[in-house]
């Protein structure tokens, strides 16, 4: 039973679908892939999303159809389980227990009882190739222990082992040998390959492997863009090959059809390449799928291939080499660097894409909406060549206006920068160029940002550069006899005794624009764009900068390199306080006054929710990911939910969502996971219950946090417990008609949804009255204590002190519980 | 080490002739090169590829075929409608024999060794009887459209495959009437071509015929139903040349973009007796077209119009790593084409159908080892000298003292006196030549530059005495025993005591010149 009140990051979604080859069902109709954790089941005719089989508590690493029953799917992890799924209904059906990493999975017709798995036992380097015996049992959950080794230091990736010909022989490739086992004779045969250092055998490196369905024939291929195809190798001597070339870079996918008349092979060029006959010179093409090909399967029917891509995509492809299907996941094979947006429309989240385009990705069905072409130029893909890259980009007027900024930087004194302006257009529901601006300053623009004041009569925008410039640029009438249109103007240009500008920032009304020239924040008025006030803290360039929201929107937020977090108050013109934190990414809720900072650490990243009145964090979630985060965002919800427990009421009306920067498996390829921090939803890897490591946190708090202003938050998970600690005493019924409700509260409680059914308008109520004294904080902490060091009775007769001063309104919460009970 | 001057001679123009055809000979391991000049070189695989023996080329001559049959013996056949024996004793040819079907296009031995078969430009198919001594017609086969371009016999020797332009035939040999008349493609990628033109064709044990076309394909019929089986398009341009190991499990093709693509004969499956012609290989070792191939049971032999001949080991069929499975190339001719004049610093080129005397350039800088002198004077040149009638020159000579010149077609022998007058040169020809100097393999000059030395084609040694403007035959060394054996290679010791000849038979006879024995 998964407590409710706890908040967990999960791994919500634009995980990889590129990872493994994808799985064809037997009739064709679905297509499955791996997609961390789980699996997901589309439809070949829709691109729909039809099942996720999520039970996996690690990285999926390889599925396959069962041979015996093609309704069923093998799916094997890194949690060192093989499960079997019904994947039509999306159940589990069983679960075999390997008890070791496995790395990839292999079914053969011909093995009834047994798979084939990837495995590192000993070394983490070494990878071996065992069939693992599948014990018949009518359980759910079944051990299965007995594995055969069947190959030693074998390549980890599933590309570099192919069964062939109904299971006689298995092809395994490494480095610049390929070795064929033959299950019958128990012998190996291996062949190499010159690998000598001069030019011509210099990239003769296997890359990847397949095997001929009817025929002794295995095709493997090459880091130069080669393809042997392999016969006779059951002579160590007597063997021989045949080159086709075409690929000019390394191949990295090989499959052959399903009567083997064809091999398909795909690479960096993007282009599926069918040879037919395997002869050189009969060849098609299907070219410009727009990413390199990192997979390719056939479905078993024959009618389909698919390509996995690495722009997270799958294509699905008719056999006469045209394209049907397209689904198309989170792109995410380059850096981000226009951080996470939302999009105030389709509130999906915008980001860098594909090279020169912005991905519009829409959280809710994991699925990429729709993609802008920003930089509109062929991307050409050369190592080593200097891309236009897209730096910023920003919405204004809800939508109406996207701001892009794109450069190119061969030297460090040739720059290229070049600012565009987008319009929304009703009518097709895109965005349209509406300017151009060539060189909007003299150096990289470090900050973008849109006046988003409702009352606002001119769409605004500022941008702040290295080159000490802010410059803020207006909307105008740009008509002339031919049309009305309209275009964007620059209106002014700040600067700050030549420092150069960092970050810009527009107050929520737009009468203040904040702008940070390396340590000091600069105040001015939007209206006459006077300089109203400075701050300096010398603490450090500033990194972050935010005003406040709603009814903290007197303050301003300043983040440090120096790992300093400032909050000013802009009517006193003074600080109000600051705290140690180094934070990496700070983001404002659009809809509530909260900020949400991620510190980075040495152990981790973590996340402090808070009000900027307040030098108190809301809410601590500590080592929220192993790794840095990159980028934060809000996502307003669509319905907002209730959370009782004021720790979690910050997630009532947006979503935190956020991005990381982890290596994957294949070394010096970056990836990210995207994370979002939810409630109760099925146990993750990245699962915490707070009440466990809450004593834990709290000491490590009290190290790190030294000399700070900020106190800890002193949250309780038992919402009763704080509800009771929060409600002043004298609306409190009697001691009697609680002590039984707080003990069965204390109970772990089945009737945990009743806490779900209180309505919403108490918590806001409570919300403003949890603004306790320090008093009050000074004795709860207390409570807390005695709380943590034993859930005894002596803590009823302490609260008895308090229930004389309850709320009226809790009475009403009492019926609502009286009546769940 | 003494010092030494070094020239370096750029100014040898010497082109080679393309390779036309070669026929390789597996029970004594050599091959048979014929260039497109009509030159024939037989090889001795064994023998680290020597050449060893040459018989030269004719104007009129084109070879367009070469085989050989029982008994060592080497035909070749040609554009100008003959059949020609060669010596391979004597280093002659033995007779010509005009087919009467016009130009020769192809021609086949039989598996026995004991047939020839012609095609010619008419469209007939002839075959000759190989008796003892001579080769004799014995019938014409059923007469087609076109030229007959190849010719294969089927191992058993019932069935014979004819290429043609645009079609197959398979001829029966008992009958001589057409089987089977298999039409090729004339569809080139989607293109059609005018013709097709089949290049080569190879009648398997099986009943399978191997064709190689213009349009780039290498298709296998079925002769007995006479139908396609399988097609395999490997070149945008001609696939030109066909050979077929003796095994029949490994076969190689020559096309004209260059490359030589190796197909072998595979096991579809390791349990299964079903096997399938798969392209392996391609080697790419020609800058132009490779007109013929050969296969040997350990190499792939190709030529062509680069004038190279390409000897590619199989490595799977090779036991021992060594020199000789190393991939040959061979290049440079074997034969001396340069002779020198060392009083004179005089050089003569010996080119196919002229001769060129240079007199070496000279300095008179000074400079340490290594440097590169400036030239005073430059190489000169001297002397163009033109050989009558179509024969090719075989053999040349200049002597020591720069004042004789030597050369000898099949049919003639030339001896050249020089003076030097300053810089002018006139040349006188010696006339009124013995003779039995009609025809030499081989000439030389003493150190002293007054005896020449000359072998002939009949086998025997000739010395000359030369002094002044006149010569004079001294001693004639004939071959022992009365065998016909062709010198082909001489040398002389530098007091011109000692000569030493060696003869087609790979002996080294030395003699003696003081003593005449």
């Amino acid at each position: 039973m998964v407590d409710e009140e706890t908040i967990r990051v999960v791994r919500c979604g634009g995980s990889e679908l590129n990872f493994r080859r994808a799985v064809f069902s037997a009739d064709s109709k679905y297509i499955f892939c791996v997609s961390g954790d789980f699996v997901k089941v589309y439809s070949t005719v829709t691109e729909e999303c039809v099942h996720i089989l999520h039970g996996h508590r690690n990285l999926v690493t390889g599925i396959q159809l069962n041979p015996n029953n093609h309704l069923q799917l093998y799916s094997c992890s890194l949690d060192g389980t093989i499960k079997l799924w019904d994947y039509i209904d999306g159940i589990l059906i069983k679960t075999f227990i390997v008890g070791c990493k496995l790395h990839a999975l292999f079914t053969v017709a011909q093995a009834e009882d047994s798979v084939f798995a990837i495995v590192n036992k000993e070394k983490p380097d070494i990878f071996q190739l065992v069939s693992v015996k599948l014990p018949k049992s009518s359980s759910q959950e079944v051990e299965a222990k007995e594995l055969s080794f069947v190959l030693d230091y074998i390549n980890q990736s599933p590309k570099c082992i192919a069964f062939g010909n109904e299971g006689v022989y298995v092809a395994a490739v490494r480095e610049f040998y390929l070795s064929v086992y033959f299950f019958k004779k128990k012998t190996t045969s291996r062949f190499t390959l010159s690998s000598s250092r001069n030019k011509k055998h210099a990239k003769n490196n296997f890359t990847c492997v397949a095997c001929h369905p009817t025929e002794d024939c295995i095709a493997s291929g090459h880091m130069d863009g080669k393809i042997r195809l392999w016969r006779n190798f059951y002579d160590d001597k007597k063997y021989t090959y045949t080159c086709l070339h075409w690929h000019h870079d390394m191949v990295m996918d090989l499959a052959f059809s399903v009567t083997g008349t064809s091999l398909l092979s795909g690479g960096c060029e993007s282009v599926l390449v069918e040879w037919r006959d395997a002869t050189e010179k009969n060849k098609e093409f299907l070219p410009r799928l727009g990413a390199t090909i990192e997979h390719i399967s056939v479905s078993p029917a024959g009618d389909l291939f698919c390509t996995s891509h690495s722009d997270n995509k799958i294509i699905i492809i008719h056999r006469n080499l045209e394209a049907s299907a397209v689904i198309q996941g989170l792109v995410k094979d380059r850096s981000i660097f226009t951080g996470l947006m939302i999009d105030p429309r389709t509130k999906a989240l915008v980001l860098n894409g594909k090279p020169g385009h912005l991905q519009f990705y829409s959280l809710q069905s994991d699925k990429q909406l729709y993609n802008l072409d920003i930089i509109q130029q062929e991307y050409i893909n050369d190592y080593g060549l200097i891309q236009i890259e897209l730096t910023k980009a920003a919405f204004g007027c809800f939508g109406n206006w996207l701001a892009t900024v794109e450069q190119r930087q061969e030297k460090e004194t040739e720059l290229e920068l070049q600012m565009k302006l987008w319009m929304y257009n009703k009518k097709t529901q895109g965005f349209i160029l509406n300017t151009k601006i060539n060189m909007p300053h003299e150096d990289c623009i470090t900050a973008l940002c849109f006046c988003n004041a409702e009352k606002s009569e001119q769409p605004t925008l500022v941008t702040a550069s290295k080159d000490g410039y802010f410059k803020v640029w207006i909307l105008t009438d740009d008509s002339d006899i031919y049309k009305k249109a309209v275009g964007w103007t620059c209106d002014f240009v700040g600067s700050y005794h030549k420092y150069q500008a960092t970050n810009c920032c527009f107050s929520e009304d737009g009468s203040l624009l904040a702008v940070s020239f390396e340590e000091i924040v600069t105040i001015w008025d939007s209206v006459t764009w006077e300089l109203k006030c400075t701050f300096c803290q010398r603490a450090g360039k500033i990194r972050h900068l935010c005003f406040g929201r709603l009814t903290c929107s007197k303050y301003l937020l300043g983040a440090t390199e120096n790992g300093i977090l400032c909050c000013w108050n802009l009517l006193s013109c003074a600080l109000e306080w600051n705290a140690k934190l180094n934070v990496r990414v700070m983001e404002p809720d659009p809809n509530s006054e909260n900020i949400a900072a991620i510190s980075q650490s040495s152990v981790g990243s973590d996340l402090f929710v808070f009000k900027p009145s307040e030098p108190r964090p809301l809410y601590i979630q500590k080592g929220i990911s192993r790794e840095e985060v990159q980028w934060g965002v809000f996502v307003p919800r669509d319905v907002p939910e209730s959370f009782t427990s004021e720790a979690y009421q910050w997630l009532n009306r947006s979503q935190f969502y956020f991005l990381t920067k982890s290596q994957v498996t294949a070394p010096l390829k970056k990836g990210s996971h995207f994370l979002l921090a939810e409630e109760s939803l099925p146990t993750t890897p990245f699962y915490f219950i707070l009440g466990k490591h809450r004593q834990h946190q709290d000491e490590k708090l009290n190290e790190t946090l030294e000399n700070e202003l900020v106190q800890l938050p002193l949250t309780e998970n038992i919402p009763a417990v704080s509800e009771l600690l929060h409600t002043p005493a004298h609306v409190l019924p009697s001691a009697a008609f609680l002590c039984s409700m707080f003990v069965n509260s204390l109970l772990l409680s089945k009737e945990t949804k009743s806490a779900k059914e209180i309505p919403e308008d108490v918590d806001m109520e409570e919300e403003k009255e949890s603004e306790d004294s320090d008093e009050e904080n000074d004795f709860i902490e207390k409570v807390q204590d005695t709380n943590n060091t034993g859930l005894g009775e002596d803590i009823i007769h302490q609260l008895s002190k308090s229930e004389e001063k309850e709320l009226r309104k809790f009475r009403k919460i009492d019926y609502s519980w009286i009546a769940a009970l | 080490m003494g010092e030494f001057k070094v020239h370096r001679v750029r100014f040898f123009n010497y082109v080679p002739s393309g390779i036309r055809c070669v026929a390789y000979n597996n029970q004594s391991n050599r091959l048979a090169v014929s260039r497109t000049d009509g030159t024939v070189e037989v090889y001795n695989l064994s023998a680290n590829y020597f050449q060893e023996k040459f018989f030269p080329g004719h104007e009129s001559r084109a070879t367009e075929a070469l085989c050989w049959a029982e008994g060592q013996r080497l035909f070749s056949a040609g554009l100008n409608g003959e059949i020609m024996e060669y010596d391979l004793q004597a280093l002659n040819i033995k007779y010509a024999v005009d087919a009467f079907g016009g130009p020769i296009w192809s021609m086949a031995a039989s598996p026995s060794g004991s047939q020839l078969l012609v095609g010619c430009e008419d469209g007939s198919v002839k075959l000759f009887q190989i008796t003892p001594d001579k080769i004799q017609f014995e019938r014409n086969f059923d007469r087609q459209k076109s030229r007959i371009l190849s010719l294969s016999w089927h191992p058993s020797g019932t069935h014979i495959a004819a290429g043609s332009i645009d079609y197959i035939s398979v001829f029966d040999v008992k009958s001589g009437s057409a089987v089977h008349k298999m039409i090729v493609d004339r569809q080139y990628m989607g293109v059609s071509k005018r013709k097709c033109i089949v290049w080569g064709v190879a009648f398997l044990s099986d009943g399978t015929v191997i064709s190689v076309d213009s349009a780039g394909k290498v298709q296998f019929w079925d002769s007995a139903t006479g139908t396609l089986v399988k097609s395999h398009l490997i070149a945008n341009a001609d696939v030109q040349s066909i050979a077929v190991a003796e095994q029949e499990d490994s076969f190689v093709v020559g096309t004209a973009e260059g490359t030589v693509f190796h197909f072998q004969l595979v096991p579809v499956t390791s349990n299964s007796s079903e096997k399938q012609w798969v392209r392996t290989k391609p080697f790419q070792h020609h800058t132009h077209d490779v007109r013929t191939v050969a296969h040997s049971p350990t190499a792939l032999i190709s030529g062509g119009t680069d004038t190279h001949l390409v000897i590619r080991p199989l490595m799977e069929k090779v036991e021992v790593k060594n020199y000789d499975a190393a991939l040959r190339k061979i290049t440079f001719p074997h034969r001396r084409l340069i002779s020198c004049s060392k009083k004179r610093q005089l050089l003569l080129f010996q080119f196919a159908h002229h001769l060129e005397l240079w007199r070496l350039g000279s300095t008179v800088a000074t400079g340490k080892n290594g440097d590169t002198l400036p030239l005073s004077k430059n190489a000169d040149h001297l002397l163009h000298l033109k050989t009558k009638g179509p024969e090719n020159i075989i053999c040349s000579c200049i002597s020591p003292c720069g004042s004789w010149i030597a050369y000898s077609t099949v049919s003639r022998f030339f001896l050249y006196r020089l003076n030097y007058e300053h810089d002018n040169i006139s040349l006188k020809r010696v006339s009124k030549m013995p003779p039995f100097l009609r025809s030499a393999l081989q000439i030389l000059f003493s150190e002293d530059s007054t005896k020449l030395f000359v072998a002939s084609n009949q086998g025997a040694l000739h010395i000359v005495q030369l002094s002044g403007g006149s010569f004079k035959h001294l001693h004639a060394f004939q071959p022992q025993s009365g065998t016909v054996e062709a010198m082909c290679l001489l040398a002389v010791s530098s007091d011109g005591n000692w000569l030493a000849a060696s003869g087609t038979s790979a002996g080294v006879h030395v003699y003696n010149v003081k003593q005449l024995k």
